[in-house]
Order: C-alpha cells, then structure tokens, then sequence
C-alpha cells in the first residue's frame, strides 16, 4: 500500500495553486477509462470475435470504425477540461453546519461548448456547468461545515465524461481559499444588561422607554426607531423624524464568556455568545464582546458583528491576541 | 462511483427507443412474425409509458416477459444455439431492456446491445446498401451516448457531434481495416445454417434445368483480362461435364468409373490469356475456367473431364488466376475408362434418334458431327425458353416433333446422336458470353448466360468442341442470349436493357458493387498480403503489421488532437500595426505605457522625441481613427505605412 501511495502522490503532486487564473494544461489533466468503457471494449472483442468466426467484413469495418470512435471519444473528453481559465472568487463566512459557499469564475477560451463540467470538493454535492463558445460563467460550490474555525475546503476535482461517457477525465484545483466558519448559533435568551456588572459602561437606566424627543431621520438610523405616527399625521411633510432615547449609551450590552454556563463545554458556551451576538444584532443594540484574552469594545454594524463573529470562530487558535 | 445510478433524464428514452427501432427493425425480415409482433409492441408500449410520464412495469412482470419469449424462441428453433435463435435473443432483449430502463447504466446497455445488433445485420446481408445503413446507425447510436452524457441540446447539435465524431474516426477504421491482422475463420465450427443456398449451375443435368437458371439476372462471376480479350464466340467458360445419362438426366460419370490419374495432356496452339475471376459463392467445387485453362490457381486441380475444380466447395466469394488457351488439343490420347463412358447409352430408349444415327455410322467421325448439325440447321428447330414438356423418349420427341428446345435440349440430342452412332461424346454445362463492363473493364457474367454444349473425341485431335445451339440459334453465340430469344420469352430484366443510359446505370452500380466486393466483402488474408505488399510492406507478418497499425493510429491521433487543439484568434491588423509601430518605437527608447491612449502618447513622444512627432501623430490619429471612429481601409493602409517610414535602425541608447 505504501508504495502505491507515494506513487499517488507523485502523480497528484499538487500544492495550493496561487496563481491565478488557473488554467488547465495536460499536466494536470488525467485520464482513464469508465467502467462503460471496460463495458464498450468488452462488447468491442466480442463483436471482433463473431465478425472473424462468420467472416463478416463489415463486421470488421464496424468493429475499426467502433474503435477509432472510441479514440476520438478520448481525445474529446480530454480536450472538454483542456484549456478552461478558472478564477476563484473570495468566499463569504457562514455559520458551523451551513453550507460555506466558494464562488468559482470558469472562463472557457474556446471556439468550442463545452458540456457537463463536474465540480466538487470531496464528498461534497456536485455542481455541473455547460459552457458556450467563448463564455465564462461563475459557479458556487458548496461546502458542508460542521466546525467553527478557519476552514479549508481542500482540493476541488473537476471532472467530466462527455461526450462519449466512455473515458473520465478530471483534474484536481486547490485555489487558495479559506473560509472563516462561525460557531452555530444557540438560542437562549439574552443576559440581562447588568448581569456582568460593568456599571461604569451604563451610564443612566436601560434607556430604551426613555423617550427624550424627535430629530430629523438620517440614514443611518434604523427604520423601527421612526416616528410612523408622527408622520402619518404631518403628511404634508416630507421628512421622516426618528425618536430619540435619553441615555444612548444605555443599550451597550457586554457579551462575557464569564456569563454562559460554566458547566457547558467550550464550543457550546462559544455557540452560546455566538445566539447573543446575533440576537443582539438583531435588536440593534449596541454590545461589546468579551472573551478570555480579548475583548471588543461595543459597537454596533455588520463590521462589528463580522468582527465580533470572527473573534469567536477562531478563539482559541491563536490568532486573537494580535488582532485587537 | 455514486454518477452510475443516477436517473436518466426524461428526454433520453425518445433517443434510446429510436436506436431500438434502428437497429431491430431490419431483423424483422427474418424474425417470426410472433416475436416481430412482441418487439413493436415492447417498443410502443415503451414511448407510451414516456408519453403518459408512466411508472415502468414491474420487474415480474418483464421476467415473466422474458421466461415466456425465451421459452417460444426455443421452441420456434429447437433450442437457443445458432445464429437464428441468437439474433432472436437479442432483438428481444433489446425491446425488452427499455422496459426497465430507470438509470444511466441501463441506458448503457441498450447502447451496447445496439452496437451488437447492428453486427448482426451483416450476417444476413453486407450489401453496399447495408454498409451505409452501418454508418447512418453508428451516427444515431453515437448520438444517443451525447444525448445520455450531455445532457439537453437541440438535436442539430447532438448530430453535428456524433458526425464529426465519426467523421474523425474514420480515418482509424481504414487503418484498422487495412493492417489489422486478418485471420480465415471460423474460429470454431459454424452452426448448421451458416451456409444458405446458392444459385449456380447444378451437377446434373436434365431439360429444364438451365432455361430455369437463365430466369436469373444474378452475376455468377467477373473475369478481368490481362491483355486482349478473346472472341465472344470463344468465351465458353466450362462449368461440370457430364457423361452418364440415363435416358432423362445427365450426371457426372465420376463416381462410377475408375478415372485415370494421370493428368490430362493439353497442347496449346494459340496465345494463352492471363485473367482473373471473382466468383460468386456457389457451394460447388467447379471454379468456371476459359476452355481451356492452362495454368491454375494453387487450390484447384485440373479434373480428369478437363474442368478446374477447388479443393473445397466454394462457400464464399474469391479471386483465382488462371491462364486458358482458346484453341488447344486435349487429350488425345484418352484413357479407354473415359472414351467407353462417351459411348455408353441406356437400352430402349429413343428409338427413332438411334434408327437415325445407325444410318451415319459409316461416315467418317467428321461427317457424322456435320450430319448432326445440318439436321439441325436445315430442319425447322426452335430455340425458345419455353419448350414443351417430353415424355418418356424425350431425344425422340424431341427431334422429331415438338422441334422448339433450349441449349440442353440440343446438347443432350446431339450427343445421343453421336453415340449411338459411335462416336464417344459429352455434355459439357457451364457459361458462353459475357459482357463487358467499361466501367472497370470487368467481363460479366450472369446466370442467364448458362450453358450447355457437347464435346467429341476425335481420333487424332482429341476432344472437340460441338455447339449444336449454334446451328440453330447463331445470334446466341455471337449477341448473346438477350437477341437469340424471340421476344415476350420471361429474361430478366436485367439482361434485356435497351436503353442505354439504363445500362450506363447498370453498369455503374455492377462496377461499384465489384470494387465493394473487392475491397470489403473480399478482403481475406490474402487480399490483405497482397494490397500490403504493393503498399511497400513486403512479406508482412502480423509484427510488422500490428507496429505499423500502432504507428499510423499513433499519427492519426495525433492530428486529431492538433486538429481539435485551441486555435489562436486571428490577430485584427489594425492592433498588429499598431503594436508594430509602439514595439518600433520602442526602439528608439519610448515605450508606451499600458494605460497610455493614442493621442495622449503621440504628445509625450511630440514633447521628447520631436523628430519623431509628425509620424507618431499621424499613426495614432489613424489608430483612432480605426478604433472609435468610422473607420476606412486608407486609413489601415496608412498606419501600415506609418510602420515602415520609423526608422528602424535607432537602437534604443543605454
């Protein structure tokens, strides 16, 4: 087994492709027959058997002309991967047990189609792509996570058995992608602003009921805070006026490490801050997020939220002390 | 591998369901009607049950299906083995698998079965006609494997495909045909019905027997000569002799007596005549030589009656030389067995025509032949396809009533007439004519140009050839058969074209049919040695034959591949100028910039290369001008002009 290992190796021998695009040149590219194929030559020797027992010449002509069919076939299939530009695109993060999903730029240069491109990681569900002459198209193949952290989808096999179905071509890709998996998102309730006891953060009372009066609305201000009634009854109006809180400090919320349930494992108290920080996203509210060795000051946003997110999928890898 | 089980996609069972029919239905000519039947219905259930987008039947209820075909195909043939009962069982299969037809890999199988099934066509006929119904059916199976691995796509696509697929694998198949080491089945002993029956000349011979082959306009054999060709009236091709009769039905003499073992001594007058015969296939031994032939082929020997005869009976089509000499003595000196059979006649029969010739027995051997045939000549004989029948003496009805006969009637007569009155005689059956075709310059022979004529010993000159025919009929000898048969006689067709261009036609397809039966239906091994030979592969074995084959394939290949390789784009002229003056330019130590426009450019050279303004403007004002202006072809021209007015020679400066 060993031996057949390295030589594996050595033919597969590939390390991550960092130029970019990748193109598919014959070095790349293998080939061997299917079992349709061992089928078709089987039939083949036994058609070649019976054409010289009955002295059949055509049946020997139809025989030479399956062969070069079978050939020709080859040289086909080789040349539908030979040549494509493939430009892998920047992934976006997802979350433990989704699919992360890694957008592939499949340029093909050629004055001819070609047809029934297979992409897939390895063990992962395939995506088939046709190509127009001279077209490029940009697919997204799927990657089933099932753990926080940065993730390397590995290799991508790109493999087709067109036209004949007789020989499977394929080559192997490994662009340099990486993608940041969140930890899966458990729902409980959120900590009680006071419960970490960082008194000096809340300035004035949980601020929310608090109203303090209107403004003018701006852009940034989110949509629930908008005074509907107000502007139902000045019509004549054109500008919005939001509501204001006293105390905009008050909806800060520290998310602490030290608050999730000490007797739960590790990853399932990170998938606990993890339920926090899009619960408290999703009110709007501004929160900070505090872990062992690292904290984010409270913001609000997608960028805090990805910032917040990121921190919490790679904790643990070393890599969160030198990013704050 | 987890791609084979999946499911086929609904638009392939319409592509699958034709290549059944394709390949089935010529199968229907020799299949029992209860099996056609079954077939067609198999097959309409099929696209039924894809129109409706139906459910598959059951597996049972198809292996129900089989077990009762199998079982009637048994019983239609006594038993599955032999060609019949195979092809039955194919044909069958290849119904029945669309009916469980759910994923790939069984769609797979029908493909393979098809590829199988059109073998089997050539055992029933490998016509020109079947050699293209090979190529139009090897499109529709290649097209149905695009289909199954390509997914949808309008049909002209899938058919440009597998056309250009097998446009390209042709070149492999004449390759493969023409190096593939040939080997002479069978491989094992052919089943009893390998063989059908064969029209040709018979081994005996009574009235009738050959006005009935004439009816057939079929070719019995091609001859092709070396130099000149014989007289018509020379062209006596010599089939069996016959010299035992019985009163009604000539037979060969052979088994009967003891024949010498010596060969037979031929004394060759006048030039011999190198030709070639093809000779179509008719289960006997007898190889159809020019009287008489004076060399042979190394497989036939040269039988005591002075006929070639093949070792083996001639089974399938094949080439033989031979050398004959037109005029000739044979065997002058007779072995006694033989000149005794000549004058052997059964008792009682034939009264009258015995009482005749006992009258000429005092004539010398030269008068009673010219006795015979003036009684022919002189007397109110008719040579007519439709004689009527004779009864118990027939010579004697013959001769002296009903007087209307065809060749073997007058052969027959007449050597009854020379031996009884002393004179060893015999029939000799075969051919007489033929007709050129200047097509290829092959001489045709058909059926309807059979035979028979009598043979005489004479002391001195040995055997002598008699066609009483002649006398009565002389046109058949010189015209042939068509212009000595009064008119509204039942000859094919064939043989009577009046029209020229019709027989232009005829010619046409008969020369294309001999070149096909050349070089596709008669490629043996020894053909193959033969054409590798004049190819420049002297005494090929199979080892110089297989590295050859593994060379050219290896080169076809090849340019399959570059053929098919990415061409580059043509490169526009106006960007090839352009960058022709830009990389110039850059000789002289100004280079454009990548992101630098035209006209932008044409400034920074105007600022630091001023000699050099006038030109650089005028170029990039024409590139503009071609690029996103109206462009004209001066403009192309001027730019071009641009390009060989700079200055070559200003090598750029360190």
């Amino acid at each position: 087994m060993r031996p057949w290992a390295r030589l594996h190796r050595w033919i597969f021998r590939r390390g991550r492709d960092e130029q970019s695009p990748i193109v598919l040149t014959q070095r790349r590219i293998f080939i061997v027959p299917t079992a349709a194929g061992a089928l078709f030559a089987l039939v083949l020797a036994v058609m070649l058997i019976g054409a010289v027992n009955y002295d059949l010449s055509l049946g020997h002509a139809l025989v030479f002309l399956l062969v070069g069919l079978a050939l020709v076939g080859m040289v086909h299939t080789f040349y539908n991967l030979f040549g494509l530009r493939l430009t892998p695109g920047r992934s976006e993060p997802a979350f433990a047990g989704d699919l992360a999903r890694f957008p592939l730029e499949v340029e093909n240069p050629r004055r001819q189609p070609r047809r029934r491109l297979d992409f897939s990681f390895d063990q992962q569900s395939i995506v088939t792509l046709d190509l127009p002459v001279e077209g490029r198209a940009t697919i997204t193949l799927p990657f089933l996570t099932h753990k926080r952290g940065r993730l390397d989808p590995g290799r991508i096999t790109l493999c087709t058995r067109y036209p004949l179905g007789l020989f499977h071509a394929w080559s192997y890709l490994y662009p340099p992608w990486s993608c940041v998996v969140y930890p899966k998102p458990l729902h409980t309730p959120l900590p009680a602003p006071s419960a970490g006891g960082h008194a000096d953060y809340r300035q004035g009372d949980s601020g929310q009921e608090d109203f303090a009066g209107l403004r003018p609305r701006q852009i940034s201000d989110p949509t629930r805070h908008i005074a509907w009634k107000t502007a139902a009854r000045r019509s004549d109006e054109q500008e919005l006026l939001v509501k204001q809180f006293a105390g905009g400090a008050t909806d800060e919320l520290w998310l602490d490490w030290t608050q999730t349930p000490a007797n739960r494992d590790g990853e399932e108290r990170l998938s606990i801050l993890t339920g926090w920080i899009m619960a408290a996203d999703q009110q709007q509210a501004t929160y900070g997020l505090r872990l062992p060795g690292r904290h984010i000051a409270p913001a609000r946003g997608a960028t805090h939220r990805a910032r917040c997110l990121q921190a919490l999928a790679l904790y643990g890898e070393g890599e969160a002390a030198h990013d704050d | 591998m987890t791609t084979k089980q999946e499911p086929i996609d609904p638009g392939t069972p319409p592509w699958l369901l034709v290549v059944a029919l394709a390949t089935a239905s010529p199968h229907a000519e020799h299949l029992p009607p209860w099996l056609t039947l079954l077939v067609a219905g198999a097959l309409v259930w099929r696209a039924w049950l894809w129109h409706r987008r139906w459910r598959l039947p059951p597996g049972w209820c198809l292996a129900l299906l089989v077990l009762a075909s199998v079982a009637g195909i048994a019983w239609q043939f006594n038993g599955l083995l032999g060609r019949e009962a195979g092809v039955s069982m194919l044909v069958l299969f290849m119904a029945l698998k669309p009916l469980e037809m759910n994923t790939r890999r069984d769609a797979l199988v029908v493909v393979m079965l098809g590829f199988f099934l059109l073998l089997t066509h050539y055992l029933y006929s490998q016509s020109i006609a079947t050699g293209l119904w090979l190529l139009a059916s090897c499109t529709l199976l290649t097209a149905a494997l695009i289909r199954l691995h390509g997914g949808a796509q309008p049909f002209a696509d899938i058919a440009g495909q597998a056309g250009l697929l097998l446009l390209q694998a042709l070149p492999f198949m004449l390759i493969l045909y023409l190096l593939f080491p040939r080997i002479s089945g069978p491989l094992w002993g052919l089943p009893q019905d390998a063989h059908g029956g064969r029209s040709g000349l018979s081994n005996e011979m009574a009235p009738g027997s050959i006005s009935n082959l004439i009816l057939s306009g079929a070719i019995a054999f091609r001859s092709r000569f070396v130099g000149e060709i014989p007289e018509k009236t020379e062209l006596y091709w010599r089939g069996p002799v016959f010299d035992d009769y019985d009163g009604f039905t000539w037979h060969p003499a052979a088994p009967k007596i003891k024949l010498p073992t010596s060969e037979p001594v031929i004394e060759v007058i006048g030039t011999e005549h190198r030709y070639t015969s093809i000779v179509e296939a008719h289960n006997q031994r007898w190889l159809l030589a020019l009287d008489l032939a004076t060399s042979r082929p190394p497989e036939a020997v040269l039988a005591p009656t002075l006929e070639v005869l093949s070792h083996e009976p001639l089974r399938a089509r094949a080439r033989f030389s031979f050398a004959s000499s037109v005029d000739y003595r044979a065997n002058r000196v007779e072995a006694p067995a033989i000149l005794q059979q000549a004058l052997s006649l059964p008792a009682e029969v034939n009264p009258r025509s015995r009482a005749l010739a006992s009258k000429w027995r005092s004539l010398p051997p030269a008068g009673i032949t010219e006795a015979a045939l003036s009684l022919f000549r002189q007397e109110d004989f008719h040579y007519t396809l439709r004689p009527p029948l004779l009864g118990a003496n027939p010579i004697d009805e013959f001769l002296f009533g009903t007087r209307r006969g065809f060749c073997e009637h007058y052969a027959s007569a007449f050597v009854f007439l020379m031996r009884a009155a002393g004179v060893p005689a015999r029939v000799v059956t075969g051919y007489q004519g033929g007709e050129m075709n200047p097509v290829d310059g092959y001489l045709v022979i058909r059926q309807s140009d059979a035979h028979a004529w009598a043979e005489v010993w004479l002391a001195g000159e040995g055997w002598v050839r008699f066609d009483p025919t002649a006398a009565v009929a002389p046109s058949r000898i010189e015209q042939g058969i068509a212009t000595a048969l009064p008119s509204g006689e039942p000859l094919p067709d064939i043989v009577r074209l009046d029209a020229d261009w019709l027989r232009q036609v005829r010619n046409r397809w008969e020369a294309a049919n001999n070149t096909w039966n050349q070089w596709v239906l008669g490629y043996n091994p020894q053909r193959q040695r033969d054409v590798l030979s004049r190819l420049g592969l002297p005494n090929p074995d199979w080892r110089s034959m297989s590295a050859s084959l593994a060379l050219l394939c290896g080169l076809v290949l090849l340019v399959v591949t570059l053929w098919t390789l990415p061409r580059r784009r043509p490169v526009d002229p106006v960007e090839r100028a352009w960058q022709n003056y830009c990389a110039r330019l850059g000789q002289h130590g100004i280079d454009r910039f990548p992101w630098e426009g035209p006209l932008a450019f044409a400034q920074r050279v105007a600022s630091q290369r001023p000699e050099l303004a006038a030109l650089t403007n005028e170029a990039a004002c024409c590139y503009a001008g071609l690029r996103y202006g109206r462009s004209n072809g001066e403009q192309l021209y001027r730019l071009q002009e641009c390009v060989r007015r700079l200055p070559p020679h200003g090598r750029r400066k360190a």
